[in-house]
């Protein structure tokens, strides 16, 4: 697990700025913020990870880049998320028209959901489901349509594909399900792929070989990425950069380089020594550590720094009082801690 | 998808079978059995009817009997109505057209106004339109059919002379207009209660389908909300609808029952109240078996049907 920074481009504006991102659900039991004042850019031809445990807001943070957030029944989404757009204009897709979102999303912003399984409609079939979004923002005929997403099916790597175009979902496993799923979503080329742990339902080599093809697609298109996942392993090897969530918030924000080097915040720092290690395998008897303690209810989310119950830097009256701002470090690693010099400076805990 | 449509031709072969034989029972456990045509003619003594018997091969064994009767199901002979002595096959034909363009007319009412207020209600959810035509539909499935005939006949026909009051047709005037004028009560009446569970059933299966991922992924691809709405939604919603619309003709037929008897309708429910009322057994008998074999058929139908529309099945 060495992090290979890819391409970052870090030059130029950031082709994605989200502001103070806040989304809260009405439920039965009140109000519950999944994503709280989360800011982040998203830069040209990049690889941004977003990383966080179960329940921590990534799914909710790349629905509502997609305005796919059902505002009825009282949800709320906040802040602003500004798109620039392949016109040279700035848009905030939580503004903008009903028509203009939808001229953006599939053409400039796709995204590929977490579930492979249920993500494509049983009774269309694959080229069709492909082909559709071409059809609809280009206007080309059917015809041609389906000929590009044979292309595209021969493109993320599905064997056979003038016979596949015709297939229906179920007839096809789960990893070529989510390449088909990757298929719909460059369709229309778009240049930010939103891949929401487009790996966790299939096994290893599936999963090594769907990083492979959307590094490789990256390289030939310059899209930008983000990458959501669980996998700290998936993250070293194919991000440029890495936001940590937890509990709808950002922890910490850095290069992968000094944050896997370098982690500051305890919650990283946990979520690293989590992940099963080469070294280890080989016969090293170092315990794989489990962070203690579970992700927070969100309907009673602990005072302070929401991570202090299981934190084992926790100081009362510092860390539970009033929740930490995201401090710079240095000027491409910030963190979200009461206690990060004392945490960088080896103070044990 | 062979083997789902053979079993469920072979479970449609073992219910027409088992209809048969109920309607066999039947037409012995009748009063007098197949004998009471005849005992009731004047003249006929006793030893004129086991002569009658031993003629109709009535003292073989049952299941001999059963077999036979079972032929002449398959050949078409059902016997002969007490009344004018017609073939019971003939009667019923010569009714079947009237209570089909009904049920049509009905079926077709429920599927485009049920659909498209199942549709809207679900889209506009606890909208002002939906909070009323649910509400609307409650209503609609407590009003008895015969009563509800009663009033579209009294508001429609006798206080605002929109509509006729019943019959296909009055004689000597058998244009398509008209034909279309007199379909339109007794269509609404049979059509109502279908209506109002087509209502229900579009909107829930409606819901189902608009909170599924494929339909998020639709939207994803920044399709136009009718495409999503009508491509991926509705298209979707419509499977189930199919399985419905097989188990609604039991209801259109029983429906039928009434509708034709307030509207004065020439239809098969008439003959079959008729019928009841001059104990002519073998329309009766013939009757049942005969909409068994309707529901039956409307049921394998709507197999045939999901089997083409859902490629899940299709293509196992
Ligand atoms: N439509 C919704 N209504 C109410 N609460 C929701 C809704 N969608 C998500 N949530 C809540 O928001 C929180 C964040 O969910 P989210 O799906 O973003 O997590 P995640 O980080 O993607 O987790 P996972 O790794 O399991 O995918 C969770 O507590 C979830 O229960
Ligand atoms: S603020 Fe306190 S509780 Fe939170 S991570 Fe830092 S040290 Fe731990
Ligand atoms: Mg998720």
């Amino acid at each position: 697990m060495t992090p290979q920074p890819t391409t970052a481009s870090a030059d130029g504006p950031p082709l994605l700025e989200v502001r103070d991102l806040t989304v809260e659900f009405r439920g039965q039991t009140g109000k519950v913020a999944a994503v709280n004042g989360v800011s982040f850019d998203v830069r040209p031809g990049e690889t941004l990870a977003l990383v966080g445990e179960s329940g921590s807001g990534k799914s909710v943070t790349s629905l509502a880049i997609m305005r796919l957030i059902q505002r009825a029944g009282g949800n709320r989404v906040g802040g602003s998320i500004r798109l620039r757009r392949r016109s040279g204009d700035t848009v905030d897709l939580l503004a903008v028209s009903e028509d203009e979102i939808r001229e953006i999303r599939g053409t400039e912003i796709a995204m590929v959901f977490q579930e492979p399984m249920t993500s494509l409609n049983p009774v269309h079939t694959i080229g069709a489901q492909v082909a559709e979004g071409i059809v609809f923002h280009r206007r080309v005929s059917r015809k041609a349509a389906l000929a590009e997403a044979v292309e595209l099916l021969d493109l993320v790597g599905i064997p056979e594909p003038q016979r596949r175009i015709r297939n229906f979902p179920h007839q096809l496993s789960g990893g070529m399900r989510q390449r088909a799923m990757i298929a719909v979503a460059l369709a229309c080329k778009p240049n930010l792929l939103i891949a929401d742990e487009p790996t966790t339902a299939l096994d290893v080599t599936i999963q090594a070989q769907i990083l492979e093809l959307l590094q490789g697609l990256q390289r030939q298109t310059g899209m930008s990425i983000v990458f959501i996942t669980h996998n700290l392993g998936v993250v070293a090897e194919v991000a440029d950069r890495v936001l940590v969530m937890y509990a709808g918030r950002i922890v910490e924000e850095a290069g992968v380089v000094p944050l896997f080097g370098r982690p500051l915040m305890p919650y990283t720092q946990g979520l690293l020594r989590s992940v099963p290690r080469l070294d280890m395998m080989s016969g090293a008897h170092e315990e794989l550590e489990a962070i203690p303690g579970n992700v927070p209810d969100p309907t009673a989310m602990p005072a302070g720094c929401a991570f202090h119950p299981r934190c084992a830097h926790f100081r009362p009256s510092l860390c539970d009082t009033a929740v930490p701002g995201l401090e710079p470090a240095d000027p491409e690693h910030s963190v979200r801690c009461a206690r990060w010099r004392d945490v960088a400076a080896g103070v044990p805990a | 998808m062979s083997s789902f449509l053979t079993r469920r031709l072979i479970q449609s072969l073992i219910l027409l079978w088992i209809v048969s034989m109920i309607g066999f029972a039947l037409l012995h456990l009748t009063p007098g059995g197949p004998l009471s045509q005849f005992a009731n003619t004047p003249g006929m003594s006793d030893e004129d009817l086991t002569r009658l018997a031993e003629q109709m091969g009535l003292n073989r064994p049952l299941p001999v009997q059963y077999l036979e009767w079972f032929g002449r199901l398959l050949t078409g002979d059902w016997g002969r109505s007490y009344r004018d002595q017609s073939p019971v096959l003939y009667v019923i034909g010569s009714r079947l057209g009237a209570t089909l363009q009904l049920m049509i007319t009905a079926t077709l009412i429920a599927v485009i106004v049920g659909g498209f207020v199942g549709v809207v209600g679900a889209v506009r959810r606890y909208s002002f339109f939906d909070q009323f035509v649910t509400i609307g539909a409650m209503v609609a499935l407590s009003i008895p059919t015969f009563w509800f005939g009663l009033v579209v006949i009294y508001v429609f026909s006798v206080k605002l002379g929109w509509l006729p009051p019943g019959n296909i047709s009055p004689v000597g005037n058998e244009s398509f207009i008209v034909f279309v004028h007199h379909l339109i009560g007794p269509s609404m009446v049979l059509g109502l209660v279908t209506t109002a569970i087509w209502s229900r059933f579009m909107r829930s299966s409606m819901l189902d389908v608009i909170n599924q991922d494929y339909v998020r992924t639709a939207r994803a691809k920044g399709l136009s909300e009718r495409i999503v709405l009508v491509r991926h939604v509705l298209r979707n919603a419509l499977l189930p609808m199919i399985t419905i619309a097989g188990l609604e003709v039991p209801t259109l037929l029983s429906g039928a029952l009434v509708t034709e008897t307030v509207f004065t309708w020439p239809g098969m429910g008439r003959l079959f109240l008729d019928s009841i009322g001059y104990r002519d057994y073998p329309v009766v008998m013939g009757l049942l078996t005969f909409t068994a074999i309707l529901v039956i058929i409307g049921n394998l139908l709507a197999d045939i049907l999901y089997v083409v529309a859902d490629p899940r099945i299709r293509l196992q």
